[in-house]
């Protein structure tokens, strides 16, 4: 029994993390329609903002969420007005442009990768921050692992309230449905998707502060994570923003139940769920 | 008149090739094959993605396994078998890959082709720590210029099909499928069948280069053998030269190939940095890559005699 509910809540802790990564790359794929292979490589600048600002100025870690959080939102945003507005009013098609902002972000992700290796050197980054044992129905979990979860959470349903309940979340919405009619009706259309690259990438950022407290961060971190965040997006349904956020926990719990059976298969598993869904069902749990 | 000296010029091109490994060193031939093998690469993948439009992020999976069918038969056969089988090898998996997914439109066949690398790779790496214990494999040793000569015939071999399949019947309906496939359908294309047999026969050529390649490696293990580069990088390559004329992947790709291996050994620390700002540059503003740029100067060149024609 305890070993189940270990295998279930090791399931939610990650799955925490993954829905707040997905649901970022969801909104910049989602709405602004490019799939940010660079994804990443925001998760390792907001990891490695985090340990230089908690071991070199002895910031608490979960208050330099108030650095990482908006540097990585304008980071995103001046790049999204830089190249993507560009790359968007220059292809000639929707599907050219998904095609051609996605090699862009490679070449984006090859650029913030490299200048993080010659900023912060090739190491292993960790530091120990709340690493005390709380006891849950007999499984023991790092009090850490479980603030990244209320965190993941709390970031969630704030964003779910900013989308449903706010003026500026309808015009979100209405740009995601069809940009040229939201356009139409008044909404700065280039604002709003540069606003949504830009708050992708912030939750890319808080995420990557998230993982540091448990997990060692480093200049070549970003990209298995954004593999991660790919998978649950199309678990979830391309586009589909609560969809990401179950899918997120759902794949947490099958990684964790296919390590409790073998580690070596967890990221097998994951590329299978991956392929499968792709052919059997593409348009994911919340797709239409 | 270009019907006379293009030909000539290519038979220049291949015997200075072919004339190579005779008076330079050891470093000029491992660099020109590894060139020609991006080459190989490029106008595989423009093959099948440049026409159809169908963006592929296969080719490290069908690379690897010519990879994997060389350390696993390298030393008990002989290395042109080697090679073919290699290439079958890769032909197969995009035969079975193509006949599941090629349904899947746009982004989400881009991404699945993506996921099919990792999931080779983490498979392969679980099976080779499961059965023999260790990660990696050792090749057969050949020597450089038995290499090179190998891959320069694949080479010759990979730009004849690309060059016929784009003169012939069956280049114009994969074009068409590029532009509409609902009205190649239509207009009698049989759509399934012809994509899956472009896409096995891209593969072929993938696998065989990667068969002589992991001969030139000696040492390879699933994350050398499944990298995504091998994916991006004929892609890049691909945009980069422009994929209007048969010529430009392979200006691309022999460009972008020497800049890649220059940078690695020059500036280790930068090199990604810069090939980052070279690909965007060109995504940016080289919408039809170095071939869109040398026709523009070819028409400011001659002047407006030629706007007509």
């Amino acid at each position: 029994m305890v070993t189940f509910l270990n295998i279930v809540i090791t399931g939610l802790l990650l799955g925490g993390l993954y829905a707040v990564i997905a649901m970022g790359l969801s909104l910049q794929y989602g709405v602004a329609r490019v799939l940010n292979i660079a994804h990443g490589e925001f998760i390792m600048l907001g990891g490695l903002t985090t340990w230089t600002l908690y071991t070199v100025f002895g910031i608490n870690p979960l208050v330099s969420l108030a650095v990482c959080g908006p540097a990585t939102f304008v980071l995103g945003f001046v790049i999204h007005r830089t190249l993507y507005k560009r790359l968007s009013s220059s292809a000639a098609s929707p599907a050219i442009f998904e095609s051609s902002s996605m090699l862009a972000s490679f070449g984006l992700l090859f650029i913030i990768q490299n200048l993080a290796s010659i900023a912060w050197g090739p190491e292993i980054r960790g530091y120990s921050y709340l690493a005390v044992p709380v006891n849950l129905a007999g499984a023991v979990f790092g009090a850490n692992r479980l603030v990244t979860l209320g965190f993941a959470i709390a970031i969630g349903v704030a964003f779910y309230l900013f989308v449903a309940r706010t003026r500026l979340g309808k015009a979100i919405r209405a740009a995601a449905q069809d940009p040229a009619a939201a356009g139409l009706m008044g909404v700065n259309i280039n604002t709003v998707l540069a606003l949504c690259f830009g708050f992708g990438a912030a939750m890319a950022g808080c995420a990557g502060m998230l993982i540091s407290l448990w997990l060692p961060v480093h200049a070549v971190m970003g990209f298995p994570y954004t593999v991660i965040a790919i998978i649950v997006v199309v678990l979830g349904g391309l586009g589909s923003i609560p969809g990401s956020f179950i899918g997120g926990f759902v794949l947490g719990l099958i990684g964790s139940i296919v390590a409790y059976i073998d580690p070596g298969l967890s990221l097998v598993a994951y590329y299978l769920i991956f392929v499968l869904l792709l052919l059997v069902r593409p348009t994911g749990i919340m797709g239409k | 008149m270009t019907k006379v000296w293009v030909p000539g010029l290519l038979l220049i091109i291949l015997v200075l090739l072919a004339a190579l490994p005779l008076r330079s060193t050891e470093y000029t031939v491992v660099l020109v094959a590894t060139i020609l093998m991006f080459i190989i690469l490029t106008v595989s993948w423009v093959i099948f993605s440049g026409s159809t439009g169908y963006l592929s992020l296969a080719p490290a999976a069908f690379f690897g396994v010519g990879i994997y069918t060389s350390a696993v038969l390298g030393m008990d056969l002989p290395l042109p078998v080697v090679v073919c089988i290699g290439g079958l090898a890769s032909s197969c998996l995009a035969l079975v890959v193509g006949a599941v997914t090629l349904r899947l439109r746009g982004i989400y066949f881009a991404i699945f082709t993506f996921g099919l690398v990792e999931l080779i790779k983490n498979f392969v790496l679980w099976w080779e720590i499961q059965r023999t214990g260790t990660r990696g494999r050792f090749v057969v040793l050949v020597d450089n210029s038995t290499i090179y000569y190998v891959m320069l015939a694949i080479l010759v071999v990979t730009l004849l099909t690309a060059y016929f399949i784009r003169r012939s019947r069956y280049g114009l309906a994969l074009q068409s499928i590029g532009e509409d496939e609902h009205a190649a359908a239509h207009a009698g294309i049989n759509v399934t069948a012809l994509k899956i047999a472009t896409f096995a026969i891209s593969a072929i050529f993938m696998g065989a280069a990667g068969a002589i390649y992991a001969m030139q490696l000696t040492y390879i293990d699933p994350f050398i053998s499944f990298n995504l580069n091998y994916s991006f990088l004929p892609v890049l390559m691909a945009i980069f030269g422009g994929m209007g004329q048969l010529y430009g992947p392979i200006l691309g790709a022999a460009v972008f190939a020497y800049l890649r291996e220059v940078l690695i050994t020059e500036f280790p620390y930068h090199y990604m940095l810069i090939l980052g700002i070279v690909l965007l540059i060109a995504i940016l503003f080289l919408p039809n890559g170095l071939v869109g740029l040398i026709q523009r100067a070819r028409r400011r060149a001659f002047g407006g005699q030629h706007a007509n024609t």
